[in-house]
């Protein structure tokens, strides 16, 4: 139940990979057949994730990793705008890889958020509109919390102070419709994140936008990302997408309703938690809640044992010493906590497991601890 | 653990160089020395004492008075 970093391929995906792998391993530059086979395939991917977005097949570039895809959008615009000058405007939420590119960048200003991690978008508005702001950068929905931003009215508020936006959609995209999302300039996003292989970032470019590539370049996609595309892998990443945009509505109404079973049982099962996000206006598959008096990392080794992998934002189990920053900037304890990502086969009778785990290993943690 | 620190007179936790939670298990431990209205220092050095002191006081209804790391204020109300 760790889907919040990425989750397992799904079965149709993996199969379109290793077809691809006999067909499209050509390089889609070159005239012989393997090449123009790949380059259908990367051209069968543009407009799968296209037509989700709401975009043209020829403004979809794909890239490395989400952290790639969202420093090119940053930094890129950045380029395309120093005349104006180099303020980027984020949510204190955003991810990581997008703070680190906007403070790398020049000025950053990150906007607070409240309790449920929306961002204030009077303090949006006035940072937006502040001289000298190059673009600004919101999500669809939180990667930890789920909690999905007012984007569209963020969105509005860009464009009347004609400040690109750049739309991290990376927990979203097959899971909440965007293809009628407008008022972006550059939209990025995660094949790990639907079930896609996880070398493969998407970054989408509207034709008008004054964006220009912050690294060396060659030939391929259009000079916006350089090197032979990874053409199984992007084929793969569009089926998982098309899996989710054709039939994965059901599956995210159950993860919904077992998301809403957590939320609501995890606090009568378990005393002291606090369960951090929108409990409605949220992405279906997300949720993060934090044991107090629990430390992070033993919870998580112990749900380990238990058979259940989740993700945790506390400082000694993330990577780093600090606390997560999206914890922290909506006031939620960041100790003891617990994300959980629900992937495609997530089952109720799963969910009744943890629910029936989780309870004792916290009592017994608590205990050694001497706090209760 | 609690020596009074020079400027304050009451009960202090010196918690510096512990991970959290083990400074909010401390002072969620020792508040009830204090009688209801009365502040507690904490002192903490660990990036995330700040956020989980003001987290602990929202659900258990204390208030966090001062907050300058690595030094606490929290008034028991309860």
């Amino acid at each position: 139940m760790d889907s919040s970093s990425g989750e397992p391929m799904l079965p149709a995906a993996r199969q379109a990979w290793l077809d691809a792998q006999q067909a499209g391993w050509g390089d889609p530059a070159r005239l012989h057949r393997p090449g123009r086979l790949a380059a259908q395939a990367l051209d069968q991917a543009r407009e799968v994730v296209a037509a989700t977005v709401g975009a043209r097949p020829d403004e979809v570039i794909f890239t490395a990793s989400e952290a790639h895809a969202n420093q090119a959008a940053i930094a890129g615009l950045a380029v395309g705008r120093r005349r104006v000058g180099s303020r980027i405007v984020t949510t204190a939420v955003d991810h990581s890889s997008a703070l680190a590119a906007a403070a790398a960048t020049g000025y950053h200003t990150a906007v607070e958020v409240d309790h449920d991690g929306h961002v204030d978008l009077e303090r949006w508005a006035a940072a937006v509109h502040a001289p000298g702001t190059a673009a600004a950068c919101i999500q669809v929905a939180n990667h930890e919390v789920g909690t999905m931003q007012p984007y569209a009215d963020a969105a509005q508020i860009c464009q009347r102070a004609d400040v690109p936006l750049m739309l991290d959609a990376t927990s979203a995209l097959g899971r909440i419709d965007l293809a009628e999302a407008s008022g972006w300039s550059v939209l990025t996003g995660w094949a790990g994140a639907f079930g896609g292989p996880t070398s493969v970032g998407i970054l989408v470019i509207k034709k008008n936008v004054r964006w220009r590539a912050p690294y060396l370049t060659d030939d391929y996609q259009d000079g916006r990302w350089p090197g032979v595309p990874d053409v199984p892998a992007i084929y793969s990443a569009a089926v998982a997408l098309d899996c989710w945009v054709r039939s994965g509505r059901a599956v995210g109404d159950r993860q919904h309703d077992l998301v809403d079973r957590l939320r609501t049982e995890i606090v009568q099962r378990v005393p002291d938690v606090d369960v951090a996000g929108d409990p409605v206006r949220r992405v279906p598959h997300l949720l993060t809640f934090s044991v107090l008096y629990v430390d992070g990392e033993t919870l998580t080794l112990e749900l380990d044992q238990a058979g259940f992998a989740v993700a945790s934002g506390s400082a000694c189990s993330a990577s780093s010493e600090h606390p997560s920053h999206v914890l922290a900037a909506m006031g939620a304890l960041t100790h003891g906590n617990v994300r959980v990502g629900l992937t495609w086969t997530t089952s109720a009778e799963e969910i009744d497991r943890f629910l029936a785990v989780l309870p004792p290993i916290v009592a017994q943690i608590r205990s050694t601890v001497g706090a209760s | 653990m609690s020596e009074t620190s020079p400027t304050f007179e009451g009960l202090s936790l010196d918690c510096r160089g512990m991970k959290c939670p083990r400074p909010i298990i401390e002072i969620a431990r020792r508040i009830r020395e204090v009688s209801v209205g009365a502040l507690v220092e904490l002192l903490a050095d660990d990036p995330a004492a700040g956020p989980d002191l003001a987290a602990w006081c929202r659900m258990r209804g204390q208030t966090l008075v001062a907050s300058d790391p690595p030094r606490f204020l929290v008034r028991r109300e309860s």
